[in-house]
């Protein structure tokens, strides 16, 4: 039984197909991979298992509940049930690194402030910034801020956790560090994680399943090895990380072919 | 006329073909009628979407008000307010008590150099009293909290948004109207209405001021006058006005900031918009209800 469910999902943006109809099923206790180069569509598809867009057609089920028909209630309910780690981290400036992680259990809970200061440093330290619960998000650096916005995605227990891009930007060493972190949640709490990236070695590092996607479609989904054997050629393109030519993109070949013809019709 | 009618009708029906505009009228043709109208229902059309926003935006904050009204709402929330009464009303107090006896000293000068040839200089008085309680307290009020807080609430709100600390709100299950903008609205609701109470006081004593040095009127009769020439009615009228204006100021301000979509360079266009339309809109609002209260005062 998948925790996430997405059904022939279809999403347009002004008349252009970004989402064509895609499937895909994530397990439970695992950490799900959404593998893809820059414009193949991997955080449209997040925005959608968010409930942040609405698709032109196609469902997406979160533990058994269709977001795309449900009510803003049975949303809001859900997702508290589900933390967020955006790419840009998306902290709340205004507030304290200790502030963001507890804006959630003040307003959604009934903990005495004790207990959520005890919590929030948990998170904290689960991430390694228990020392900096004080700072503002603009005294942090690139690394610290990802590493709080999983901090803050923590703190309601979430059964779901979605990283969009957690590695991005970030030093290799960080960057490691930041991929142990959601290994050992998931060996852990036993958490369901699905991570957005472009980071082959990441990847592989954290996958129990890799969906791989291209151009709104998804090219592969399968375990590391089953991504490893395949032979289609995108995905031994970008396994092997060669670079595409630029002639072969489709929209840019037909673009200079008819800019060739315009010149050639010129008298 | 006909012939344009059902060309547009078939350009309706058909709009990418282009057999369809084979048989248009020459003068219809790429012409400048065809183009005028095109861009005159494209932004009508686009007016009315805003206008449609910021109505659906208005009742989603008011139904989301309750959460930031002290005792019976969100704790968080109405601290959340408070923060922003300061910000709107105390922050921006000493700017409009400036502005305000500027413009006092102005409207009494310019009132006084007229009247003084009929011999009617007392009705400097009434002019400076009734002008500021019912027009120019609440005006001037809106222009400077326009200037000040409608921008500043379309560049935290744009900024939230492109730092995608909106989408954040929403999938942490938080309502972002009742969390981001009815805080505001509230805050503008109480700081408005008290700026302008301060604004139409340092307009009339400005007046008071003029008066006292070029007619030597005692301050305390100066302003026993102006008792006697104002009506609660006048008060009332200023007030509402002033609730009205802090209503598009916050509304229009909010929705310029929800509206971002790209970049920092998108917030800097949004924060200028909403203290264009936001003042614009406030002048014809005050027009509009300066009309109701002369018809219904003639009543």
């Amino acid at each position: 039984m998948s925790i996430i469910s997405v059904r022939d999902l279809v999403v347009e943006y002004d008349g252009r197909r970004v989402l064509d109809g895609l499937n895909l099923d994530i397990e439970p206790g695992k950490i799900t991979v959404l593998l893809g180069g820059s414009g193949s569509g991997k955080s449209t598809l997040l925005r959608q298992i968010l409930g942040l867009e609405h698709p032109k057609s196609g469902s997406i089920s979160i533990k058994g509940t269709d977001i795309t028909t449900c009510s803003q209630a049975d949303l809001k309910t859900l997702r508290r049930s589900v933390g967020v780690a955006f790419q840009s981290a998306a902290l709340f400036n205004s507030l304290s690194l200790e502030e963001n992680v507890a804006l959630t259990l003040r307003e959604h809970t009934a903990l005495a402030p004790s207990v959520i200061d005890l919590i929030v440093w948990l998170k904290l330290a689960v991430v390694g910034l228990a020392d900096f619960g004080k700072l503002h998000p603009q005294e942090l650096s690139g690394g610290m801020k990802k590493r709080a916005a999983v901090a803050r995605a923590l703190a309601m227990d979430p059964e779901i956790l979605v990283l969009d891009e957690p590695s991005a930007g970030l030093d290799p060493i960080v960057a490691a560090e930041l991929d142990e972190l959601i290994v050992f949640l998931k060996e852990t709490f036993q958490i369901t994680a699905l991570v957005v990236t472009h980071e082959m070695h990441s990847a592989f590092r954290i996958a129990d399943r890799i969906a791989m996607l291209f151009d709104g479609r998804f090219l592969a989904v399968g375990t590391k090895d089953e991504i490893r054997a395949n032979q289609n050629p995108r995905v031994r393109q970008f396994l092997n990380r060669v670079s595409a030519n630029p002639m072969h993109t489709p929209a840019l070949a037909s673009y200079l072919e008819r800019y060739v013809q315009s010149q050639e019709a010129k008298p | 006329m006909i012939a344009y009618i059902a060309y547009l009708r078939r350009r309706a029906f058909y709009p990418c073909s282009m057999k369809a505009f084979a048989d248009e009228p020459l003068w219809v043709r790429g012409g400048l009628m065809a183009n005028f109208l095109e861009n005159a229902g494209r932004e009508t059309l686009s007016q009315l979407d805003y206008v449609g926003s910021l109505n659906i935006q208005l009742w989603a904050t008011l139904r989301g008000m309750r959460a930031a009204l002290p005792l019976v709402g969100n704790r968080l929330r109405w601290r959340a307010a408070v923060h922003q009464m300061l910000d709107i009303g105390v922050d921006a107090l000493p700017m409009v008590a400036l502005l305000a006896t500027c413009s006092g000293f102005i409207l009494a000068m310019q009132g006084a150099s007229e009247l003084r040839r009929f011999g009617a200089l007392h009705y400097v008085i009434d002019l400076v009293a009734l002008g500021f309680t019912r027009e120019l307290g609440p005006l001037l009020t809106a222009v400077a909290v326009s200037g000040r807080s409608g921008s500043a609430f379309a560049a935290e709100i744009g900024t939230m948004k492109v730092t995608e600390e909106i989408d954040a709100l929403k999938v942490m299950a938080f309502e972002p109207v009742e969390f981001v903008l009815a805080p505001k609205y509230l805050a503008a609701l109480v700081a408005v209405p008290c700026l302008t109470i301060v604004s139409a006081l340092f307009g009339i004593l400005a007046g008071g001021l003029f008066m006292f040095f070029s007619t030597h009127l005692g301050l305390v009769l100066y302003f026993r006058y102006v008792l006697t020439s104002i009506a609660l009615r006048d008060v009332v009228a200023g007030m509402i006005k002033s609730l009205a204006f802090a209503t598009i100021i916050t509304h229009v301000g909010c929705l310029e900031g929800l509206r971002v979509r790209g970049g920092p360079d998108a917030v800097g266009r949004s924060t200028t918009s909403a203290v264009v339309r936001s003042t614009f809109m406030v002048i014809v609002a005050d027009a509009i209800f300066t009309t109701i209260f002369y018809f219904v005062g003639k009543a």
